[in-house]
């Protein structure tokens, strides 16, 4: 039995962005992701880190190793008080953004990772859950 | 109040100076001081001066009042200079906290008949001189992060050179994170170098940037795009395996640009583009 890991990471500059990439690939390797996951993972992690860093002003990162059967896997949860999204369902799709980016971040990172939860109030914040498996 | 401390300290202060001098000799962090103890005494002898000149029973409990700015500022500075002079923080913090030591000592021979108001003025002058040790120890660490920003600034000068490996050809590696600024001073050396070198095709190598997320991959199209606008060709090289896939599920269209998976692949691609040939020298021909 490995100690649990669960800990939460600050986003509020850019800087910080490279704090969680490397924490999630150091806990990736400790749990024995290959380096496709572990690619897959960080490039995820990175894309919502950045999105919540630029439209929702910072927030905080929580990283948690879950198993669930015989799956073991990393759950981050980003959570800012940003303005949040006027609509999901456009924001998810390819291509759409709201800034001057090319609007693959939300719709890729979800295609990156097994599974993708996203809340948002209008005026409150932003809540963005990635799950990815070590071996998914 | 019965007497008042701040009258009592302004009246002992050569004895409080005497008594810190004393303290900060004896004490072993300062063995290897290496100021002259003329320096350290003159030094001492300002601190306790604005120390004792704009404490009063108001301020005392207000380290933000702005009466106070004199003494934090001069707190500041004495921390800077100490610190380019090689001191530890320890070093710096044991040196002011030893003038508590010294303000206390006086206190107590002072009003030894009041024990109630020794200990309220214990108290008082205690959290006053933490207070400028914080303010010490906060100096220390901003000023440890602008190095620390300075550096990365260098950082991202230093880490990307233009390479020309050939008549014609550059290549710059890219290692590390490719954020906006560093993007920015990547794309302003290689539009730079083609220029300079009159190169007409220019190798990217990314086999040392960890992850392409969407913002690296438009920095990157990008550099492309402006390469292509100077007239030349930009080959990005270096992509890794699990950086193909990666990309690929993003969604993110690369296919406008010409990729390769190894620096020597998009070197062999240049030669080929400019007519040259590598070959082996056949040596039985020679002689």
């Amino acid at each position: 039995m490995m100690a649990t890991i669960r800990e939460s990471l600050i986003v509020q500059q850019e800087r910080d962005l490279v704090v969680c990439r490397n924490r999630v690939k150091e806990v990736a390797v400790k749990i024995g992701m290959g380096i496709v996951n572990q690619t897959k993972l960080i490039t995820a992690t990175s894309e919502i880190a950045r999105n919540m860093l630029i439209y929702g002003g910072g927030g905080v990162m929580r990283l948690e190793v879950i198993t669930r059967g015989k799956q073991e896997g990393i759950q981050l949860v980003f959570e800012d008080k940003g303005p949040g999204i006027a609509d999901i369902q456009k924001a998810m799709q390819d291509g759409f953004t709201t800034g001057r980016t090319l609007g693959m971040g939300l719709p890729g990172a979800k295609r990156l990772v097994n599974e993708f939860t996203i809340q948002s109030t209008f005026g409150k914040g932003t809540t963005v859950k990635l799950l990815k498996w070590k071996n998914g | 109040m019965a007497t008042d401390i701040f009258e009592i300290l302004r009246l002992n202060k050569q004895q409080i100076l005497q008594l810190w001098l004393q303290n900060q000799q004896t004490d072993t962090e300062f063995s290897d001081n290496f100021n002259t103890a003329d320096e350290l005494r003159a030094q001492s002898a300002e601190f306790v001066d604005l120390l004792l000149s704009t404490l009063n029973e108001n301020n005392i409990h207000d380290f933000s009042s702005p009466d106070l700015e004199p003494l934090i500022d001069y707190v500041s500075s004495l921390t800077i200079s100490r610190a380019r002079q090689g001191f530890s923080p320890r070093e710096t913090a044991t040196y002011i906290f030893t003038l508590k030591d010294s303000l206390l000592k006086v206190l107590s021979d002072q009003i030894s008949g009041d024990l109630s108001q020794l200990y309220q003025a214990t108290i008082q002058i205690s959290r006053f001189v933490d207070n400028i040790g914080i303010q010490s120890f906060e100096t220390f660490i901003t000023g440890r992060e602008e190095v620390i920003s300075q550096q990365s600034d260098e950082m991202a000068e230093l880490s990307t050179p233009v390479i020309r490996v050939w008549n014609g050809i550059l290549a710059m590696p890219i290692i590390g994170t490719l954020d906006s600024a560093r993007t920015q001073v990547v794309m302003e050396n290689l539009l730079q170098g083609i220029v300079d070198t009159g190169s007409s095709i220019a190798i990217l190598d990314i086999s040392g940037v960890p992850a392409v997320d969407s913002l690296v991959a438009q920095h990157l199209i990008k550099t492309v795009n402006a390469t292509r606008l100077m007239g030349a060709e930009c080959i990005i090289s270096g992509i890794r395996p699990e950086i193909a896939q990666t990309v690929v599920h993003l969604g993110i269209d690369l296919s406008q640009m010409i990729t390769k998976a190894t620096l020597e692949s998009a070197l062999k691609f240049a030669f080929n583009s400019l007519q040259l040939e590598v070959r082996r020298i056949q040596k039985d021909k020679v002689i």
